[in-house]
């Protein structure tokens, strides 16, 4: 069994979920401070690729980056990069499927975060930065924890988008999903079915992995 | 000259209009909730901007609307000591109170000696989910005076302790103000607390001062019915101005003689403790003929409720006295002392104060 499936899949969630989380949480940390009508209406933008369809998520990605779109053009033309159809295309189209995912967990954790915690801080004399890394971050650890296990899930089983930007080439665009499309396709079921088992354990071993991160105490609540 | 507050800011149901000067020792802030004291700290500490205005600690302009001067908290120099405490959750009690100090050579020390004076040595290494509330505002004080503040604020910082913690906590920040040798401004409503830890009051209803002076003369003469309520005065009657020295208590049916100027008086008070028994066969300024209509026994007093002969409505008299002063019976008669009864005006007709001027 040729397991570069399994290697492009995790690399593209692994790689796609660290993005989105840096942009996530600064998207939501920055939406938190504005005023309730313009966050309304940034909440229903950012969240838009939540109940898109895949396929128009990737149809739209094309629209941008496909080799004769605006983008896409601009890098052939100055790098020679191609942006469509190669390993690393997906991670564009699994950023953009999860990153509503991240926004909305961690727009929530921060919404439940204390003020006056901060305020008491500012008065103490300590910086802004100081109360974004040490207490705001910290106490909405757990739930933008669960938000970026959520978005590493969901990234490992991106289908639509990423199979029309990177496109089914063995051994060097297949990801696991893509895989067990193709084999089901071709009639090559035994091989199929263990595909899904690997996508099965793997999905089982991350959710049960949220469970424990969950179980465990956290500083302050413990007697 | 210390703390100088001059500010404005539009509230939800009424403007806020604050002005008023706070030397060294204690001013409370004595108001029914919603009626913008902790708001006024919050503009004082820079967590809340008011809408113009002008506030200055020593001399030093915090917030000056005219000039666009808004100091960050970070700058002010403010002490803000919250009803809840607002411990950090992530740090111990012993990290808490070292991220108040300022000085980092000296974050140990520091330290050390304040989980010393406020009695936390046993728990510093516990985290605050962990401690009782007592402890927690314990810390939450000794996190404050970390950070060498020019300026005290205390927020109600009592109201979420039981009564016996509260005495202890009381006495703790009463010591350390005192230490402190700074301006320090209490927010409550709570006259006994407020009477014991300040040395001057202000009576504030719906975003504006009604009075402010020394403790003893705000509650010999609140001048307001709000500031009588608010001091603790539990029979407060309108009333209508009879002739120079005498006034028609409505409620009560009463003709009382009484002293001091009655221009703009539309309310009578007198507090319960001031209502005196008398002999029944007993004459002179304002006695009355009542009949005991409530009787309502308090651990070391008695609260009679009557009402006098004459009055028609059912609002009663209240009167508290010793307990081996009273022995049960269905009538007695009472004396209000002149002097000791209040003059108040209606706390909604007011005089807009004229607005003082800061330009330096």
């Amino acid at each position: 069994m040729d397991w570069f499936p399994l290697i492009n899949s995790l690399r593209i969630a692994a790689i796609s979920t660290g993005i989105v989380l840096v942009l996530g949480v600064f998207a939501a940390y920055e939406a938190s401070k504005l005023p309730r009508t313009v966050k309304g209406i940034l909440d229903a933008v950012l969240t838009i690729p939540l109940v898109l369809p895949p396929t128009v998520v990737g149809f739209l990605l094309l629209l941008l980056l496909g080799p004769r779109r605006p983008l896409g053009a601009w890098f052939l033309e100055h790098f020679s990069l191609r942006l469509t159809m190669t390993w690393w295309s997906s991670i564009f189209a699994t950023a953009v499927v999860i990153f509503p995912l991240l926004y909305r967990t961690a727009r929530g954790a921060f919404a439940d975060f204390d003020e006056t915690l901060a305020s008491s801080a500012r008065t103490l004399g300590l910086s802004n930065t100081w109360i974004f890394w040490r207490l705001r971050l910290p106490l909405c650890r757990s739930g933008i924890l669960a938000g970026t296990v959520l978005a590493f899930a969901r990234a490992l089983g991106e289908y639509g988008a990423t199979s029309m930007v990177s496109g089914y080439t063995p051994g060097r665009t297949a990801t696991i999903s893509t895989t067990v499309y193709q084999l089901w396709r071709t009639n090559e079921e035994a091989l199929a079915f263990r595909w899904v088992c690997v996508n099965l354990a793997i999905s089982a071993a991350v959710l049960l992995a949220v469970n424990l991160l969950e179980r465990k105490p956290r500083p302050g609540r413990g007697k | 000259m210390a703390l100088v507050v001059d500010i404005e800011k539009q509230l939800d149901l009424f403007p806020l209009q604050i002005q008023f000067e706070a030397k060294d020792g204690m001013l409370a802030l004595l108001g029914a909730s919603g009626c913008g004291k902790s708001m006024t700290l919050q503009c004082i500490a820079g967590i809340q901007k008011p809408d113009k205005g002008y506030i200055a600690l020593d001399g030093r302009v915090l917030f000056d609307s005219k000039k666009n001067i808004h100091l960050p908290p970070q700058q002010r120099r403010v002490g803000f000591l919250l009803q809840q405490g607002a411990l950090f959750p992530n740090f111990t009690v012993r990290q808490n109170i070292a991220c108040g100090v300022r000085d980092k050579g000296r974050r140990k020390a520091v330290t050390d000696a304040l989980l010393q004076q406020v009695h936390l040595e046993g728990v510093a290494d516990k985290y605050p989910g962990a401690i009782s509330g007592g402890e927690q505002q314990r810390a939450a004080l000794a996190r404050v005076l970390a950070n060498e503040p020019e300026l005290l604020l205390l927020d109600e910082p009592f109201s979420a302790l039981d009564t016996h913690l509260r005495f202890q906590l009381e006495q703790l920040v009463r010591e350390s103000v005192r230490q402190l040798n700074r301006p320090a401004v209490l927010v409550s409503h709570n006259r006994d607390e407020a009477f014991r830890l300040a040395d001057r009051l202000a009576v504030l209803y719906r975003g504006h001062l009604e009075t402010i002076g020394e403790k003893h003369a705000v509650f010999r003469d609140p001048k307001t019915v709000n500031g009588a309520r608010l001091t603790g005065c539990k029979n407060i009657s309108p009333a209508e101005i009879l002739d120079r020295h005498h006034i028609h208590a409505l409620d009560w049916g009463l003709d009382l003689e009484v002293t001091g100027d009655l221009t703009g008086i539309t309310h009578v008070g007198i507090r319960m403790h001031d209502v005196h028994p008398v002999p029944d066969g007993a004459d002179g300024p304002n006695t009355f003929h009542c009949k005991a209509v409530e009787e309502v026994e308090n651990p070391f007093s008695i609260t009679l409720f009557l009402r006098p002969e004459q009055c028609t409505t059912e609002k009663t008299i209240g009167m508290e006295l010793p307990k081996d002063q009273w022995s049960s019976k269905p009538a007695c008669r009472i004396q209000l002392p002149p002097e000791a009864i209040l003059l108040l005006r209606d706390s909604e007709d007011r005089e807009i104060p004229e607005r003082g001027d800061h330009s330096i």
